[in-house]
């Protein structure tokens, strides 16, 4: 019993990652229809700029937090302007090439940028481990939990509340239809952009102090919080919140009752029954094509 | 003009062949592939410093024989594939006496039928243990095997009177061959291994496996991978309360693990070459002399911390120029020297080669560390 209970907690610290990393993504695809393949590559700046903002530059943290998120929005702003919107046919297996590429850019500049080697970070709050029913819980998991949490409702509060969001979420339906509406839809992608890619910098923040953060450390979660995303059903935000969770507990069962080195073999082949009984993700809705 | 002209080159290329001809005599043209870029450069590029280092060294005192070294040098990139292409050129086009390296135990394998069958001595500077074994006549290594590895942690084990320990590999190359050793040997020092558990290199979290483990009841853990994982491990176990012994490999024997691992390192024991504690070493050792010399002559030129790395390439290249002396460039004799070396003593440890040794270490090659106040402290 003890030990399961820690197999769920440390399944729902790995799973709120994911999470967090799925929620920026599916975050895209629902404002832009685009599949991010250099999410991860963002999530490796946001880690990266906090080692150096925090522990290198001694900044505060939170000031560290602000300017390694408003990296990440910026280079995705960047990222945006001049290689998406650039794209001489912007079919979506072009972009996704792009994006490909752009991921396999980020990772050598990161690595030009802070060398090979791994850095660790301190945890946000000195708490000790918290013990429930026997089983350790790391005060950290509660940040990334939370910051699941908040971002994904924050997102979806802003999608379904606010103007901008709902003009965003219309480029995404029919850009053209949008566009003579009056909606600026370059603006809305080059925003959805920076959003996105700031969740990926934050997903980077947050999950710094568990892991060590490195260069190649994007690529991994990036295809993780894919999966995530994909078992939530892409474009609905908490399906991206739940999606995580859920395979970070598969992961962590997986581990714990069957065998370690089948772990991500066990995920995957959950992740293929659920996408085969369910093609759309576990929260798509069936009749509608989205939202 | 145009007669004049060819006469001119004519005697030139005359006046020059010979000369050629006594350049390619007065030389003697060692290889050396290296993983100086990508993912394996931490191994490679302190090892061709050290190369380059150590033939200008050799040259300055007079060469071999009066024979000066020259060297070539290609980067492997950490590429199986591309070490061959390396070899070949070495082979074939430069026309090596013997080559130093590869850096890593895949690139070394990839290429240790092109020297065998060209019969030009290699001299690895990799870890794996199947490099060596079973003995290649012309392939020999100076970087210790993990095999040395398990036994250093093992015997420490033994004295500590521990009878059972759980495994935590990581699935890669290195901690494949790591768990491999873990499990033959533990029988031979009457350790029982309960339970075996791995975790991918890039996992964020190793709290399952732990608790795995731990339900066991082992009396230690031991951890085998190259970094980062291995200091998430070490985090993980001081987050469960774990407070049983946690061992680490060689793969961690650097100042970046301490730092990776903060706190939660504390406490952790592990084997590693002498190079990383050389000002602890009594004076009586017999590496202390020619680790310290190493150390000052690579800080003097590049202005860096030595590593264990760049010690393997330190002691292959002593040990070629020791057999390259008296050899008149003769492959044969080389090998023959060698395999023939006795008490030779390098960075890495004491070099005993024979026909059934082409590694001629032993596990007193290793010394083991427990990490107190983040530092290294030696303990028997």
């Amino acid at each position: 019993m003890q030990e399961l209970t820690q197999y769920l907690f440390s399944g729902i610290t790995t799973g709120a990652i994911y999470a967090v990393i799925a929620v920026g993504l599916s975050m895209l695809y629902a404002s832009t229809e685009l599949i991010n393949f250099a999410h991860g590559e963002f999530v490796m700046v946001g880690a990266m700029a906090l080692v150096t903002l925090w522990v290198h530059l001694g900044l505060p943290l939170p000031v560290a937090i602000l300017g390694a998120i408003a990296l990440g929005c910026t280079i995705g702003l960047l990222f945006e302007r001049f290689a998406i919107r650039t794209a001489r046919s912007p079919q979506p297996i072009v972009l996704i090439i792009i994006t490909v590429g752009a991921s396999i850019f980020l990772r050598g500049l990161g690595m030009i940028t802070w060398g090979k080697d791994p850095f660790g970070v301190p945890s946000f709050s000195s708490h000790d481990s918290i013990e429930i029913l026997g089983a350790a819980l790391v005060a950290q998991s509660f940040w990334i939990v939370g910051a699941a949490i908040l971002l994904a409702g924050g997102i979806h509060f802003f999608l379904k509340q606010t103007l901008t969001g709902k003009a965003m979420v219309a480029c995404a339906v029919n850009r053209k239809a949008a566009w003579l509406t009056g909606i600026p839809s370059e603006t809305m992608a080059v925003l959805a952009f920076a959003i996105s890619t700031g969740c990926g910098a934050v997903a980077g923040i947050f999950i710094a102090p568990i892991t060590m953060s490195s260069y190649d450390m994007g690529t991994i979660l990036g295809l993780k919080g894919f999966c995530a995303a994909m078992i939530g059903g892409i474009g609905s935000l908490w399906g991206a919140f739940a999606g995580g969770i859920l395979l970070g507990v598969l992961e962590s069962m997986g581990a714990g009752l069957i065998s370690s080195g089948l772990k991500d073999a066990i995920a995957f082949i959950l992740l293929l029954l659920i996408l085969y009984i369910r093609p759309g993700g576990l929260f798509a809705a069936k009749e509608a094509k989205r939202f | 003009m145009t007669k004049r002209a060819i006469a001119l080159l004519t005697a030139a290329v005359l006046c020059l062949l010979p000369a050629s001809g006594l350049m390619a005599k007065s030389v003697y043209k060692i290889g050396g592939i290296f993983s100086s870029t990508g993912r394996a450069s931490f191994l490679g590029d302190p090892e061709k410093k050290t190369m380059e280092m150590m033939v200008e060294q050799i040259n300055a005192a007079g060469g071999i024989d009066g024979v000066m070294l020259e060297a070539v040098i290609y980067d492997s990139e950490g590429d199986p594939g591309k070490a061959v292409s390396a070899v070949n050129k070495l082979l074939y086009k430069d026309k090596v006496l013997a080559i130093v390296g590869p850096s890593t135990t895949p690139t070394t394998l990839a290429i240790v039928n092109f020297v065998e069958r060209a019969q030009v001595p290699l001299i690895s500077c990799a870890a794996g243990v199947k490099i060596t074994s079973p003995v290649k006549p012309w392939v020999f290594k100076t970087a210790q095997s993990d095999l040395l590895a398990v036994a250093a942690v093992y015997q420490h084990m033994k004295n500590q009177g521990i009878e059972t320990i759980g495994v935590l590999t990581v699935s890669n190359s290195f901690g494949e061959s790591g768990k491999h050793q873990l499990l033959n040997q533990a029988k031979d020092f009457g350790l029982e291994v309960v339970q075996a558990e791995s975790f991918g290199a890039k996992d964020t979290d190793m709290t399952a496996q732990l608790t795995k483990i731990k339900s066991q009841g082992p009396d230690a853990i031991v951890c085998w991978g190259t970094n980062p994982g291995p200091a998430v491990v070490a985090k993980n176990a001081k987050q469960l309360k774990i407070d049983i012994p946690l061992y680490q490999s060689h793969g961690v024997a650097s100042p970046k693990f301490i730092e990776l691992a903060g706190d939660a390192a504390e406490g952790t024991i592990l084997p590693t070459g002498k190079i990383l504690v050389t000002d602890l070493l009594d004076d009586s050792d017999a590496q202390k002399n020619i680790l310290q010399s190493y150390e000052a002559d690579f800080k003097a030129k590049y202005n860096s911390n030595v590593s264990g790395f760049g010690g393997y390439a330190y002691d292959a290249m002593n040990l070629l120029a020791a057999a390259l002396k008296g050899s008149g460039g003769d492959k044969t004799k080389i090998r023959d020297t060698l395999e023939a070396t006795r008490n030779h003593t390098g960075v890495t440890g004491e070099f005993n080669f024979s026909a059934q040794d082409h590694n001629g270490l032993s596990p007193q090659a290793f010394v083991m560390v427990e990490i107190q106040n983040s530092t290294w402290k030696l303990i028997h």
